[in-house]
């Protein structure tokens, strides 16, 4: 967590992530923006490249927070698929954030590149709405089957229990 | 009557007439209820999170159920022809296992196909302690968040703690004293004490050894002492928060931590004798639920899992955060990735979380124990009453919290699980805008379709205990 420390010299992701926009990383971690397009195609780049695990995806509803920084030729999205890469061999890690727009929230799945995505990518669709097409089991995860919509996006309320605070009637 | 008579020849004018519109407008909105309706399946329909027939399994679902996880080099599939999915349905059964049962630490529920005694395919049907936390994180301050991360994973709380604030606390670009940053460590290595004690007694319990589970929890007891001595709670202690901790160690905790230390050293030798060298424990652990390296790094598992296949991955030390690149540590690996290496990984992590609480102890630096930043840190108590500003300040920061800069963040760190992350988006404002946990439960869950597969039932219950699944971190 040192930001005084300047990023270090990519070792293996610098061969690969060159032709997307990337952002001057402030902290340890680098960054890509690959377009949708090609998000998968970099994914598995970056697994030959070295990054043995999907440490983690997890996806952000911009929704009520759209001027977020971004690099240039990058168009802001309404969701951001964010998929983070870990090489054990050269110990460092990649963020790669897929800008996914609000009226198609599809992107390519990256579990035949990485099975343990897996769960992982039915969470985000679960709690995002976000499909990922190629999951072998699009199915909701953690709510249940039936559950409209999805919750942790921004225009999805917070439930609240009605609370009274005098005058209520006692229990005798 | 003559009303009647007026009324008879309109009547049945106006009843034909509404009954031919009514029939004509039934079958219309009956018509548009229904493509509604096939509409609304078609959207809304996520299809069944429960183990199916393998009638109406498709081929990749399958393959995942049966763990089937490694995939060739050049990135195609396994053909699932190659792998003996090809029982048929009448041979076999499928049952439930949970979310009631006693062994599945929790309320995980376990859908298995059997074969006899035989797991041939498995699918963890998770969700039932889902609080929708991430979305509860969205609402609190950042002062207020730790008191929630804290609740995922409640057998090592401070853990939890720890990622959530590191994570803030590089948004912010904290620099914390030394005096913060041993005390946190001396807490998380306690906390990874407890949590692996804990484990040592479920797993001890899941396999007949009723004596290691009830000395599992008394030595655990000790520590969760040590930290009510030190935080004021057992649990859920809220003690590490953005800007350092919450108080100072009490008074005479060096012979705490020497007693403590010493003890459960001592007895984990005993341990040794309970259960390493017991014949019916190793039968029921060696080569039970196998997993090689590929396969681990494949399915994203990490900690103990991990380590036990013979990966020396631990992020205390590939990746050090607070001062673990300046303790001595054994990283502890295992060779064939079966349940006995993982007990045996986590039985001499015990040893070595000691090895490191007993450096921390001794090289514990003086000093102040949380960030003097009136914007991140409440004034003590005592200023309030002689400072106006300081009153503000207090008054600011338990009301609005304080403002981080916008930005996003991903920490991890290793817990009793794992890697334990958390992604923090903030937009300026006081309140995370968005706090994602990966939670190494969750994931290393995925490990057991390919861990059970080809095993006991009976064997079952042991392999679900040596992943140390915590229900709270996995539904979050």
């Amino acid at each position: 967590m040192s930001d005084a420390a300047p990023a270090t010299a990519p070792v293996g992701a610098a061969s690969i992530l060159p032709e997307v926009p990337r952002l001057p990383s402030h902290l340890v971690d680098q960054l890509a923006f690959p377009h949708r397009g090609t998000y998968k195609q970099m994914v598995r780049a970056c697994r030959d490249a070295g990054f043995e695990m999907c440490a983690d995806v997890c996806a952000v509803d911009y929704l009520t927070h759209p001027g977020r920084s971004l690099p240039e030729g990058v168009a802001p999205e309404r969701f951001e698929v964010v998929v983070n890469l870990l090489s054990l061999s050269t110990r460092q890690r990649v963020r790669i954030r897929v800008q996914v727009p609000g009226s198609d929230p599809v992107v390519d799945s990256i579990v035949d590149v990485y099975p343990g995505a897996d769960a992982m990518e039915r969470e985000v669709y679960d709690l995002m709405g976000i499909v990922f097409t190629g999951h072998p089991d699009m199915t909701r995860i953690l709510m249940p089957e039936d559950w409209e919509g999805h919750p942790l996006r921004k225009d999805y309320g917070v439930g609240r229990v009605p609370v009274q605070f005098k005058e209520a009637p006692g229990p005798r | 009557m003559t009303e009647h008579e007026r009324q008879e020849p309109e009547l049945p004018e106006q009843v034909e007439l509404t009954e031919e519109r009514f029939a004509e407008l039934e079958a219309e909105v009956a018509a548009r209820h229904e493509a509604e309706e096939r509409q609304l399946l078609a959207e809304t329909s996520e299809g069944a999170q429960e183990l199916a027939p393998r009638t109406s399994t498709s081929a990749g679902e399958l393959r995942s159920e049966v763990g089937a996880v490694l995939r060739l080099p050049e990135g195609g599939y396994v053909d699932p022809s190659d792998i003996d999915v090809e029982e048929r349905d009448d041979r076999t059964m499928i049952i439930n296992m949970g979310p009631q049962h006693p062994s599945t630490h929790g309320v995980l529920r376990l859908m298995l196909e059997l074969d006899g005694e035989t797991v041939l395919r498995t699918k963890p049907v998770i969700g039932y302690l889902h609080t929708g936390m991430e979305k509860t994180g969205e609402e609190l301050t950042y002062v207020q968040g730790s008191t929630n991360v804290t609740r995922m994973d409640y057998l090592s709380p401070l853990n939890n703690e720890l990622v959530f604030s590191m994570a803030t606390e590089a948004l912010l670009g904290l620099e914390l004293p030394p005096r913060a940053v041993w005390i946190r460590m001396l807490m998380s290595e306690l906390s990874r004490v407890a949590s692996h004690l804990m484990w040592m007694a479920t797993n001890g319990m899941d396999l007949g050894s009723t004596s290691m589970m009830i000395y599992g929890f008394r030595e655990r007891e000790m520590v969760l002492s040590f930290f009510e001595k030190t935080a004021g709670l057992r649990m859920n202690t809220n003690f590490i928060r953005p800007g350092g901790v919450a108080a100072d160690l009490p008074d005479g905790w060096e012979d705490d931590i020497d007693v403590l230390c010493e003890t459960i050293l001592a007895r984990s030798y005993e341990y040794d004798e309970l259960l390493t060298g017991q014949p019916i424990f190793r039968e029921r652990t060696e080569a039970v639920g196998s997993i090689s390296a590929e396969e681990a790094l494949a399915l994203s598992l990490t900690g103990p899992i991990l380590r036990s296949t013979g990966v020396p991955w631990d992020l205390r030390r590939t990746m050090p955060y607070l001062a673990y690149d300046k303790v001595d540590f054994d990283v502890i690996v295992g060779t064939y990735g079966d349940n006995f290496d993982r007990y045996s990984v986590r039985l001499n992590e015990i040893r070595e979380s000691i090895r490191i609480i007993r450096q921390v102890a001794e090289m514990m630096p003086p000093g102040d124990y949380r960030v003097q930043d009136r914007k991140v840190t409440p004034p003590p108590r005592a200023r309030i009453d002689e400072s106006m500003e300081a009153l503000i300040h207090h008054f600011k920061i338990f009301t609005e919290g304080f403002r981080v800069p916008e930005g996003e963040v991903y920490v991890a760190i290793e817990s009793p699980r794992g890697e334990l992350g958390c992604y923090i988006v903030s937009d300026g404002t006081s309140k995370p805008y968005r706090m994602h946990i990966r939670a190494p439960s969750f994931v290393n869950l995925q490990s057991l379709p390919l861990l059970l597969r080809g095993g006991l039932v009976a064997d079952a219950v042991a392999v679900i205990s040596s992943v140390d699944p915590v229900m709270g971190e996995v539904d979050r």
